[in-house]
């Protein structure tokens, strides 16, 4: 074994110019960010204020940069799938080999759900919960640092496999044996493993963080019960990620032991059982995908209450909705594979228990409509998002009823029917509510709103893109066309085909609407500055804060006495209350800790997949021994002085009271 | 609205295509994938019934109560009523109930394990899914081929099903279900051609890079004549099958050529299963070769009377 392990020059895929031409693009991109970093000595704000700091709002924020970031390389993966497809017909072989391919189905999997839709869905929260419960912060500032830094560290492990050696060649599931060294022995699996590894571990500590956050840190007043229903369905998914993430850890544990040390869990020799594997990876992998759409049910709530200027309809019906969504959603795992060989009764069992989920799914969907009945929708572009997604995910829900009858899915199971099914539901029910809570809570995170125009083009590209590129995969699922295919020779499919990769061009039209928004809501930013702190005329405590919300978040701990806390205070005239003393707020310091402990695991992980020992050691040690330093470092708060609170809240007061009166 | 019209677009061209569409499940050529078929028709139809009120109400409400019509009722605090509650937890409720009858009934008429009934007697098929081909192995007539599977039409065929290494999934979607083959374990499938004809057969589970070249043509013979003098053909141009032969054949090769073995030797099936057992002594029923070559209708009949016999085979 080398000094360097497996790496050697050897790694850099230099042949292969589609790679080459990539990782140059991002190179100059990166060259000229630091440049301009530098031009405008922004080094130290972005490490004083950002990369070291502590204040959720601020993480929330780079969880979503990182979100949209891997939005653009998941959608890179997605366009080339679907023009290798285009082109690969009728015995073509298309532009991209079988190995590269293959990196590139698993790679979209993995990246799309763990590095776009986990940070973009966790960033919301991070932004929102705190403000909405009352909070100065969540329970612990410095673990909420490191966990996003965690997550960053598995991002930046996957997007190094694109230069440096493979990514996993076994789709995002990777089920062995396939995943197992027999058939894998090259460092994709072990890449997949170890950024899966310790994102999942940054995405648990996430989830403890803001269950402790909830039950502990609410405003005075107010009760489980009144509790805005955003954050409802984010603690119902916590429970969930708390409940189902260590599955992953130790089954990507197993796996590692046995490729590593071969152990064969999973492998036949020695007596390993692959069926247990793809147990475990759906004990999680279902929780998950609820993990993910439960948040954004708790978005289109808000959006819709706030946008039709009334109350939620059947609020505890959603919140009960929710949580049992949440219970189902842990008995239903074994629908991912009907067609292992189950008796009748297990399949007829798990069937039946995963289409109960459509009850209160359906529930909630009347509940929306119910919360537009005799209101006055004003149609912005976070009610094109929830629209769309509630006619888009219906559909969606009902060819996932479809899949869970099992003697449809023995014909349907792994086909392009099911792809379509699942991208219904995770483009139109998670990713549509993120979008829409993007647009939503834009103001409160950086103080001006998106362009409304532009928002809308965006809008109706991702939607109508979305129809043509995922009804033709229900029509290829039922022509037999099976998914994780690189080639096709039928002259029937072509046309579906050609149409859905049309789909995803009009999808990408969407994404660059969307940039094109930004720069332009940036460059109108004076025009579109929100200075009331509640641009929407919202219900929830968020829109008592300025925009952006003060680092302390709330001066005084307002006292909550309903579910719609700000109406409430708005109606009762306690809103923007000026008061003449303060007292002082206990805030934590920023700290290096968190990015330098994830910093050295993030070593370890590579050193691990190169199998460069005495880096691996260097990397623990280094993760432990900064760990171990900031456990004795005592300098970690300071306190706020009343005269600085008071001129930060009269400024945003006396703007806010001018706004409002105009 | 350009969102309605096209999804009715969208709608139309999807119900001519399946009015249409050859080749596919849609499609059946065998009694298993018609009552597969049925299945799927019915239960979107009953789906229908909260689909289609749950997007006309949404889109109408957004279209009736939007700010601009500021004549219409408004009641900004109303949050709560028994009676919507009541039905919209019931609607959903009675639905699910009459799906859930049908599931339950439907997953134990179409059970893949459960020989077809009123078929007679069925023909026995041994698959293994290799890397990336499909061996054919028939231990009545003592002959195996790869990537061509052929039997007669109207005649059952009980699939016994392993893999060499990799998960696949055995399956040829205009006769109906598909079932995993495993590494170390049996798992079953029962299949019915009710015409003569060619049909499409693939691996529908990810295998590697060379998965998607795994296909096979399934053709289903007019007469069970027609089937025997296919087997005369093989048993002549064929060569020997052995262990040492199938190792060769089990290297990674893509798009296999159709190729015959006249001469196969005895429980091959049962060897490339217990191969990780060869260590551990008897494990069970089927681990006794004898039992295991006799074993398919028994199997059979047991698995239809007792559920339990499949945890049983796929363990192994």
């Amino acid at each position: 074994m080398s000094f360097l392990g497996k790496l050697s020059i050897e790694a850099v895929p230099y042949h292969d110019p589609i790679i080459m031409t990539t990782l140059t693009v991002v190179a100059i991109l990166g060259i000229t960010l630091a440049v301009l970093i530098t031009k405008y000595d922004k080094w130290g704000v972005l490490w004083n204020d950002w990369i070291t700091s502590i204040d959720h709002k601020r993480l929330g924020v780079m969880y979503i940069i990182l979100a949209l970031i891997m939005l653009l390389r998941g959608f890179a993966d997605a366009i080339m799938m679907r023009s290798q497809l285009a082109l690969a017909t009728n015995g073509a072989e298309g532009y991209l080999p079988p190995e590269h391919y293959d990196q590139i189905f698993t790679a979209h999997g993995v990246i799309m759900i763990i590095f776009m839709a986990m940070p973009f869905m966790i960033g919301l929260m991070n932004i929102i919960v705190p403000l909405q419960v009352g909070a100065r912060d969540v329970a612990f500032p410095f673990l909420n640092n490191l966990s996003f830094w965690m997550t960053a560290g598995g991002a930046i492990l996957i997007n190094l496999s694109l230069g440096l050696g493979e990514f996993a060649q076994t789709g995002w599931v990777a089920y062995p044996p396939l995943s197992g060294l027999q058939y894998s022995p090259g460092v994709g699996v072990d890449y997949y493993i170890w950024a899966l590894q310790i994102s999942g571990l940054g995405t648990l500590l996430t989830a403890v963080n803001f269950l402790v956050t909830v039950f502990k840190m609410r405003a005075p007043g107010m009760k489980l019960m009144q509790m805005p229903i955003f954050t409802w369905t984010c603690t119902w998914a916590n429970i969930l990620i708390a409940a189902s993430f260590p599955i992953l850890t130790a089954v990507l544990a197993m796996l590692t032991l046995d490729r590593y040390l071969d152990f064969h869990f999973f492998t036949n020799e020695a007596g390993g059982n692959s069926m247990m594997y793809i147990n475990l990876f759906w004990a999680w992998g279902h929780p998950e995908v609820y993990i993910l759409v439960l948040p954004a049910f708790g978005i289109f709530s808000e959006i819709i209450s706030t946008f039709t200027a009334k109350r939620l309809f059947g609020y505890k019906s959603m919140v009960y909705a929710s949580g049992a969504i949440a219970i189902l959603g842990f008995i239903v795992w074994l629908h991912h594979f009907f067609t292992m060989g189950s008796s009748a009764n297990v399949n007829a069992f798990f069937g039946i228990m995963t289409m109960i989920i459509a009850v209160p799914t359906g529930v909630k969907l009347f509940n929306w409509i119910f919360t537009i009945y005799r209101g006055r929708l004003i149609i912005g572009t976070p009610i094109l998002w929830s629209i769309g997604f509630i006619v888009t995910f219906t559909i969606g829900g009902m060819t996932g009823v479809l899949l869970a009858i099992p003697g449809a899915d023995y014909v349907l199971h792994n086909s392009l029917f099911l792809i379509a099914h699942f991208h219904n539901t995770i483009i139109g029910g998670a990713v549509f509510g993120y979008l829409a809570g993007f647009v939503y809570w834009f103001p409160k995170a950086m103080g001006f709103k998106l362009d409304e125009q532009w928002g809308k083009r965006a809008f109706w590209c991702w939607q109508i893109g979305f129809l043509l590129a995922f009804m033709p995969l229900y029509v290829l699922g039922f022509l037999g066309m099976t998914r994780r295919l690189n080639s096709t020779n039928n002259p029937d499919w072509n046309i579906w085909l050609y149409i859905a990769a049309f789909g995803a061009v009009v999808i990408a039209f969407g994404i660059l609407f969307q940039l094109i928004q930004l720069v332009v809501s940036f460059m109108n930013r004076e025009a579109l500055d929100d200075k009331t702190g509640d641009p929407w005329n919202g219900h929830t405590l968020e829109w008592s804060t300025a925009s952006p919300p003060q680092f302390y978040n709330f001066a005084k701990i307002p006292h909550v006495s309903d579910i719609d806390t700000w109406t409430d205070m708005k109606e009762k005239g306690e809103a923007y209350q000026e008061y003449d003393k303060y007292a002082p707020i206990h805030m934590p310091k920023n700290t290096p800790a968190g990015v330098l402990i994830s910093g050295s695991l993030t070593v370890f992980c590579f050193a691990m997949i190169w199998h460069i020992w005495w880096l691996a050691i260097v990397g623990l040690v280094g993760g432990i021994g900064f760990y171990i330093m900031r456990c004795y470092t005592k300098d970690v708060d300071y306190y706020v002085q009343p005269d600085e609170i008071k001129r930060i809240e009269d400024e945003h007061i006396n703007n806010a009271s001018k706004e409002v009166q105009a | 609205m350009l969102i309605r019209n096209l999804s009715k677009i969208a709608l139309t061209a999807i119900v001519l295509t399946l009015a249409g569409c050859s080749g596919g499940v849609l499609d059946p050529k065998g009694q298993v994938g018609v009552e597969e078929k049925w299945l799927i028709i019915i239960c979107t139809l009953l789906m229908l019934i909260v689909v289609i009120p749950v997007i006309v109400l949404t889109l109408y409400f957004a279209w009736k109560y939007r700010a601009s019509r500021d004549f219409e009722v408004y009641t900004p605090k109303w949050a709560h009523s028994t009676k919507i509650e009541a039905a919209v937890w019931s609607i959903p409720v009675l639905i699910i109930i009459v799906l859930g009858v049908i599931t339950w009934k439907s997953t134990h008429a179409l059970d893949p394990y459960k020989p077809l009934e009123g078929k007679g007697e069925h023909m026995t098929v041994e698959v293994v899914s290799l890397n990336w081909k499909w061996l054919f192995i028939y231990p009545e007539q003592g002959i195996a081929t790869v990537n061509e599977l052929v039997f007669p039409a109207d005649k059952p065929v009980a699939f016994k099903i392993t893999s060499e290494g990799t998960m696949n999934s055995f399956f040829i979607p205009q006769l109906g279900s598909q079932i995993y083959s495993m590494a170390g374990m049996e798992t079953k499938l029962h299949l019915i051609a009710d015409e003569p004809g060619t049909f499409m057969g693939i691996s529908a589970n990810y295998s590697g890079s060379g998965f998607t070249g795994m296909e096979f043509d399934a053709i289903a013979t007019p007469t069970e004549g027609d089937f025997d003098a296919w087997v005369e053909k093989v048993k002549q141009q064929g060569g020997e099958l052995d262990m040492a032969q199938y190792n060769a054949l089990a290297k990674p090769t893509e798009r296999h050529p159709v190729t015959y073995f006249a001469d196969v030797e005895d429980n091959l099936f049962h060897t490339i299963i217990m191969r990780f057992m060869k260590d551990h002594g008897d494990m069970s029923y089927y681990s006794k070769p004898n039992n295991a070559v006799q074993g398919h209708h028994e199997g059979a009949k047991k698995s239809s009377s007792h559920s339990g016999a499949h945890e049983d085979g796929a363990k192994e």
